[in-house]
């Protein structure tokens, strides 16, 4: 088991440092100069070369690779450009936002779709069955915006029961930040939830075809403990899947969302990081998300080892 | 005054020199309901096992072998509806719901499959399945339950029984995996044992292993068991009574020497014919010819008619199971007992 999880944990690090390499040349690749944006228009091509040889912009490449890189292990990532404070200060504001609302929607959609692939696979071809399947269908049809706009129109607009936009910390209470998260959390989670509906019905149908359910019956176990833990033991594996894919794309893609219900989080702060050239910054950022999803993805791995000792050996 | 009569005690019943008749089945039928309506699987099936009695039920594959040891069992398909009297230990509990299906199961009735690698859970561990077993049937505690899995490891000739309890079944051998099977099964100490093909899964040699532990166990437990097999071996050499099954009917019924040595039925004597023999210098084996029809596409009449060299007119009607000779034969124009 140490082991297993030792060689999961060696396998982190290109995870991390690839994407890190990635977006530090396609920034400098991209047309565009942060002195001159900081400048403005009206500076002269030497305000801006000092403000470059000030920022280090002049140095090689590689160079500049080599002291972020630095800064990574001495836990300084240098000034974002736009805000004039260290970025490791600035991330925390915004990356906490994003991960509480990550855990949100992912809690929500595991209870809704682990709860309705299971109605939907007992009760298999019934009319409660076709109708989650449609239901889910049509879930992961719909576009995010379009269903967070839906959502802030029955819930906020019409029936008043939480605000339409705006973020509260949880140190403001429970239920003030509940208030602000929950909607966009659903939006968030909805389509998330309609895949692991899709692939808990499937994998559980599967399951319930096994030798060793059948053995579980004839030995004369309850029915409840047959799908409760001979059936779900195995079945929920695919479910974890899915879960950890959907913690990534919410980590990363959850921009949309948070535009609409103006929330503070790291995928809106990354899009204007990205407009205003605020290298540090969007390099923080993607270091920030990368870290996230490398001990997500370790978690992930924990699960399963947990619940396949098969796995465990390898 | 009238004497009071108290009932038996249940020992001193099963300690009688006649045996006691554990599973009792009558006119068993199956069918599968579907878009088109009742599809019959299984149409006129019936055989009696006593205590520490082993009846074999051979066929082909397809002959409906497995589905009536699920019938029997309680676990058949949702979509089967299932006719006759399957009477277990005297009473009868072929018209009990589900629920009370499922209590009889572990408890009295046992049941070995085919392929124990994927009978077995794959990642809950064996103690974890027996003792669930054990704690529901018998309402034992934790340590109760695994001390008395260890103890039934051990009987079933598992070395290091409270390693393998904490073991998965992908560690273990195929004979090793059906020796936790068979531990299982008789865990709640039934006394009817259903083994599907015990042995078909598993190398040669070790499969007299298992069907010498499965002896053992039906010896030593008094076991009633119900052995589904193709194996014509197995039955003379394991079982006492055998009921042949073709296409959904049981077509002879009688001990099982007189059917291996003796079969009345011509379905029954090409099996046998098609089995390689140690002694008699043939070097070609004679196959039946053709398949078992699908269901559905059963003839009128006799079923095995038209791979039959001795049909003729009559066996366009459906011949009934009667007396011949030394077993029950379903056939107008059985073999002489010559053989």
């Amino acid at each position: 088991m140490l082991r297993y999880l030792g060689k999961r944990f060696l396998l982190i690090l290109p995870t991390i440092f690839v994407p890190l390499l990635l977006v530090f040349l396609l920034l400098r690749l991209s047309p565009g100069d942060p002195a001159g944006m900081m400048l403005g228009d009206q500076a002269t091509p030497e305000q801006i070369a000092a403000l470059r040889a000030q920022l280090g912009l002049d140095q090689p490449i590689w160079v500049q690779f080599g002291i972020w890189l630095k800064g990574i292990v001495t836990l300084d990532l240098g000034n974002s450009i736009f805000f004039r404070e260290p970025v490791m200060q600035v991330i925390p504001r915004y990356a906490g936002v994003t991960i509480l609302l990550t855990l949100v929607a992912l809690t929500l959609a595991i209870l809704i779709g682990v709860t309705m692939g299971l109605l939907s696979a007992m009760n298999r071809n019934k009319p409660i069955d076709r109708g989650v399947v449609t239901t889910a269908v049509l879930g992961i049809s719909l576009p995010e915006f379009w269903f967070a706009l839906l959502l802030i129109f029955v819930f906020s607009v019409t029936l008043r029961w939480f605000p339409v936009a705006g973020y509260n910390p949880p140190d403001a209470g429970i239920i003030a930040f509940g208030a602000t998260i929950f909607l966009p959390a659903l939006a968030l989670g909805v389509r998330q939830s309609a895949l692991m509906t899709r692939m808990m019905r499937s994998s559980m149908l599967d399951v319930l075809n096994e030798p060793y359910i059948t053995t579980a019956r004839a030995q004369g176990l309850p029915e409840t403990t047959v799908i409760g833990r001979y059936a779900m033991r195995t079945a929920a594996m695919p479910v974890v899947t899915v879960a950890g894919l959907a913690a990534g794309y919410m980590l990363g893609g959850a921009v949309a969302i948070e535009i609409i219900f103006a929330l503070p989080g790291l995928g809106r702060m990354l899009v204007e990081a990205v407009g205003r050239r605020d290298y540090p910054l969007v390099e923080g950022g993607v270091l920030t998300i990368s870290l996230v999803l490398a001990v997500l993805n370790l978690l992930i791995d924990l699960i399963y080892a947990l619940l396949d000792p098969r796995i465990r050996y390898q | 005054m009238t004497a009071h009569i108290a009932p038996m005690p249940a020992e001193y019943v099963s300690a009688l020199p006649e045996p006691k008749t554990v599973l009792d089945v009558q006119n068993l039928s199956l069918s599968f309901r579907n878009a088109e309506g009742l599809l019959p699987i299984v149409t006129d099936v019936s055989f009696s096992i006593a205590a520490g009695e082993a009846v074999a039920l051979v066929g082909e594959s397809g002959c409906g072998k497995s589905i009536t040891a699920s019938a029997v069992m309680g676990i058949a398909p949702e979509n089967a509806e299932i006719g006759g009297t399957i009477t277990l230990n005297g009473n009868v509990i072929s018209g009990l719901p589900p629920k009370e299906r499922r209590k009889l199961c572990g408890r009295h009735m046992g049941f070995i499959f085919q392929e124990p690698m994927t009978a077995l859970h794959p990642t809950l561990s064996i103690g974890r399945q027996m003792t669930d077993t054990l704690k529901h049937n018998l309402g034992l505690g934790n340590s109760a339950a695994t001390d008395r899995a260890a103890e039934l490891l051990d009987r079933v000739g598992i070395p290091r029984a409270r390693d393998i309890l904490k073991g998965y079944v992908h560690e273990l051998s195929g004979g090793m995996r059906q020796r936790v099977m068979i531990a299982l099964a008789i865990s709640c100490g039934p006394s009817l044992i259903i083994a599907d093909e015990p042995t078909t899964a598993l190398d040669v040699t070790i499969q007299a292993q298992v069907l010498d532990l499965l002896e053992d166990m039906r010896r030593e437990m008094n076991l009633a068991m119900l052995f589904i097999t193709h194996d014509l071996e197995v039955v003379g050499d394991f079982c006492d009574r055998a009921v042949v099954m073709y296409a959904g009917d049981v077509v002879e019924r009688g001990r099982s020497e007189d059917v291996v040595r003796a079969p009345a039925h011509p379905y029954a004597r090409g099996l046998i014919d098609a089995v390689p023999a140690h002694d008699d210098g043939r070097t070609r084996l004679t196959p039946i010819l053709g398949t078992v029809p699908p269901v559905g596409q059963w003839p009128e009449g006799c079923r095995f008619a038209p791979r039959c060299n001795r049909a003729d007119e009559q066996c366009r009607t459906r011949p009934q199971l009667g007396h011949v000779g030394k077993t029950d034969v379903r056939c107008w124009h059985p073999l002489e007992a010559s053989a």
